[in-house]
C-alpha cells in the first residue's frame, strides 16, 4: 500500500529578554544553580507575577513576520500538573486566547519548489526548571534558574508531509526568530526545541491516522531522523495488521529510535483555566504599528532582493539570506569588492567550508568581510589567480595577515611579464614534441597538459588566461 | 450532574489529595451540588455576552525588561527540606 505522512510541529523558542517573563530574575545562561530563581520563580506564598513588556513586543514581532493577527486581547491560563521542576504546580501559559493567531510561512524545498505551511497559533508561556537525575543520595536535584524563562510556543498546522519538509519549516522559523532578534536560537542550550506530531494514512484517504507526539527534539538532524524512524515504525505496524496507539514518544539520539513515554490513557489532564493573578493583555493598534516600524528586512524579502540586485541564483540567494549575519557579511564584501557573483562564490564556497569545518560562527570568522573583499580585489586585478587565492585565504584564516601582506611575504604575485611567460611556453613546447604533434592533429585536450606544465614551473603563479592565449598562438604558428 | 466514587478518586489524584475512603461519598455529594449550581448558571442564555477572563475591568500592566532580583539562594534554601550543591533535593522522579 502507498502511505502518506502528516506532520505538525510545536516549536518552543526561548525569548531573548534580560529578565524572566513574570519576575525580575536574570535569564542569563550558565549561572550557578538556583542563583537566578527568585521568590516568584519559586512560587513562594504571596508572590504575584508581573508581565515583562518586552515579551509582548517580541510576540508581536513574530506575529507580524508570519502575517498573523495579533490578538487585541489575550489571556494567560494555568496549565496544571505536578512535577518537581514546576514549583507552583501549574505552568502559566495561554490557552483559549493566544497572543498570535493564524499565520503562515513559505518553505523552500531541495527540488527548488516552495510550499506554504500554516501556523495555527503562537502563545506565550513560562519555562520550567531542570531536573538532574544524577545521584544525589538517591534523590533528584532541582535547578530552578530556567523556571520562568519566557517561551514562545509556535504551533503549525499538520501541513508537512515528509521529514525534509519538517526540517525546512523548522529552519525557516529558526531563521525568522534570529532575524527578528527575539531568540538566540541556540539549540545546544535548549533555546530552540521542538515536538513533532506524526501520523500516516493510506494515500488518498481524507481522515487523519492516529498520531504520536515525539518530544523534545533539539537539532535539525534529530528532527529528520526521529520523524523518519517514527513513520517507518507506524507503517510497519499498520502493514502487520496492528494499530498505532496515540501516545507521547521520546526520541533517543544514541539509539536512533523513538520509545513510548506515556499513552493517551495516562495522558495529562491539565485543567486549564484563566490565571486570576494576571489581567487580560490589551494590545492596541498603535502598539502594533510601533513594533511594525522596527521590523528588519525579513529573509524572503532579502532573498528576492539578492536575486534582483546582485543577479544571484535563487539558490545562492537562499543560502546567503538564511542567516542575517551571513547576509550582512556578504553585503559588506560586495560593497567593498564590487563583484557580487564572485563574492557569493567565496562566501558560499571557501568561507562556508572553513566555518563548517572549524564549527565557527560567521561573526567570529578570523577572515573578516573586509579581508575577503581585499582578497577578491586581488583576483579581479589579476594579481593572483583564483587557485592561489585559496592559499591566501588559508593564510588569512591562520592569522597571517590580510591578502596583500600574504601575497607580498610569500611572493605569490602572478607572473604577468609576457616576455618571461613566452620563454617558458617556448621551452615547454620544445621539450614535448609528441604532445605538440597530438595537438596539431586536432587533439585539443592536450592544451591542458601544457598549461599544467607551465603552472608547475611557475608554482601556480602564471595567469591561466594569458597562458592559454599564448599557447594557442604559439602552437598554431 | 452527579459524580461517582471513581470521579472523586480521579480528581483527588490530579490534585494530589489523599482523601480518606469513608469521606468519598460526602465529597461526591458536595462536589455534585457545586456542579449542579454551575449547570444552572450554564442554562442562562449568554450568546450576546462577551466571555470575561477576569472580574475586574482592567488590563495587564507591563513591567520594564530589567533584572531587579538579587541572589537570595541561601535564604531560600535555609527553609528547604534538603539541598546539595545549590540544588533543591526531592524524591527521585523518573519519567
Amino acid at each position: 500500500m502507498q502511505w502518506e505522512t502528516v506532520i505538525g510541529l510545536e516549536i518552543h523558542t526561548q525569548l531573548a529578554t534580560r529578565s524572566k517573563i513574570f519576575s525580575g530574575a536574570s535569564t542569563a545562561y550558565g549561572a550557578a544553580p538556583n542563583t537566578q530563581a527568585c521568590a516568584v520563580d519559586l512560587g513562594l506564598p504571596g508572590v504575584l507575577p508581573v508581565l515583562n513588556g518586552e515579551v509582548v513586543n517580541m510576540a508581536i514581532k513574530f506575529g507580524l513576520a508570519i502575517n498573523a493577527e495579533v490578538a487585541p486581547l489575550s489571556v494567560f491560563a494555568r496549565k496544571n500538573y505536578f512535577y518537581p521542576d514546576l514549583p507552583k504546580g501549574y505552568q502559566i501559559s495561554q490557552y483559549e486566547l493566544p497572543i498570535v493567531g493564524k499565520g503562515e510561512v513559505t518553505i523552500e524545498l531541495d527540488d527548488g519548489s516552495s510550499k506554504v505551511i500554516g501556523v495555527t497559533r503562537a502563545h506565550l508561556e513560562e519555562d520550567a526548571g531542570k531536573s538532574l537525575h544524577e545521584d544525589f543520595h538517591g534523590m533528584t536535584g532541582i535547578d530552578l534558574n530556567r523556571a520562568g524563562t519566557p517561551l514562545l510556543e509556535i504551533v503549525s498546522e499538520p501541513d508537512m508531509c515528509s521529514a525534509q519538509e519538517a526540517v525546512a519549516y523548522m529552519k525557516k522559523i529558526h531563521s525568522l526568530v534570529r532575524y527578528l532578534e527575539i531568540s538566540d536560537g541556540n539549540m545546544q542550550e535548549g533555546s530552540f526545541r521542538c515536538d513533532a506530531n506524526v501520523s500516516v494514512r493510506p494515500k488518498g484517504q481524507q481522515k487523519l491516522g492516529t498520531r504520536t507526539e515525539l518530544k523534545n527534539i533539539n537539532s535539525f538532524r534529530f528532527v529528520e531522523r526521529a520523524i523518519e524512524f517514527e513513520v517507518e515504525r507506524q507503517i510497519d505496524l499498520l502493514e502487520d495488521g496492528g494499530k498505532v496507539v496515540q501516545e507521547t514518544r521520546l526520541y533517543d539520539p544514541a539509539k536512533g529510535e523513538t520509545r513510548s513515554m506515556r499513552s493517551k490513557e495516562e495522558a495529562m489532564d491539565y485543567r486549564y483555566f484563566p490565571d486570576p493573578d494576571l489581567l487580560p493583555v490589551e494590545i492596541t493598534t498603535e502598539h502594533i504599528e510601533r513594533i511594525r516600524a522596527t521590523l528588519p528586512e525579513l529573509p524572503d524579502a532579502k532573498r528576492t532582493r539578492f536575486v534582483s540586485a546582485y543577479g544571484l541564483s535563487d539558490d545562492d540567494a537562499g543560502f546567503l539570506t538564511a542567516s542575517r549575519d551571513v547576509a550582512a557579511y556578504y553585503e559588506q564584501v560586495v560593497a567593498e569588492a564590487g563583484d557580487a557573483r564572485l563574492a557569493a562564490n567565496w562566501v558560499r564556497g571557501e568561507l562556508a567550508g572553513y566555518l563548517n569545518r572549524e564549527n565557527t560562527e560567521i561573526n567570529d570568522s578570523p577572515v573578516s568581510a573586509a579581508m575577503l573583499a581585499g582578497l577578491i580585489k586581488r583576483i579581479q586585478d589579476n594579481t593572483i589567480s583564483g587557485k592561489i587565492a585559496k592559499d591566501v585565504f588559508e593564510g588569512m584564516w591562520q592569522g597571517e595577515g590580510d591578502a596583500d601582506a600574504i601575497i607580498e611575504s610569500k611572493g605569490l604575485r602572478q607572473i604577468t611579464d609576457s616576455g618571461a611567460l613566452e620563454a617558458l611556453v617556448d621551452e615547454v613546447i620544445a621539450n614535448n614534441p609528441e604532445q605538440v604533434e597530438q595537438f596539431r592533429a586536432g587533439k585539443d585536450k592536450v592544451l591542458g597538459f601544457f598549461v599544467g606544465q607551465i603552472m608547475k614551473a611557475t608554482h601556480g603563479k602564471a595567469n591561466p588566461g594569458q597562458i592559454n592565449a599564448l599557447l594557442r598562438k604559439k602552437l598554431s604558428d | 450532574m452527579s459524580l461517582d466514587k471513581t470521579d472523586v478518586n480521579k480528581i483527588a489524584h490530579l490534585a494530589r489529595l489523599d482523601i480518606a475512603a469513608p469521606d468519598i461519598d460526602v465529597y461526591a455529594s458536595n462536589l455534585s451540588s457545586i456542579l449542579d449550581l454551575v449547570a444552572q448558571m450554564n442554562s442562562v442564555d449568554t450568546d450576546a455576552v462577551t466571555p470575561m477572563a477576569h472580574p475586574t475591568d482592567a488590563v495587564q500592566r507591563l513591567r520594564e525588561d530589567k533584572v531587579t532580583a538579587v541572589d537570595q539562594r541561601e535564604k531560600f534554601q535555609a527553609i528547604a527540606p534538603q539541598v546539595d550543591a545549590g540544588l533543591y533535593l526531592v524524591p527521585k522522579v523518573i519519567e
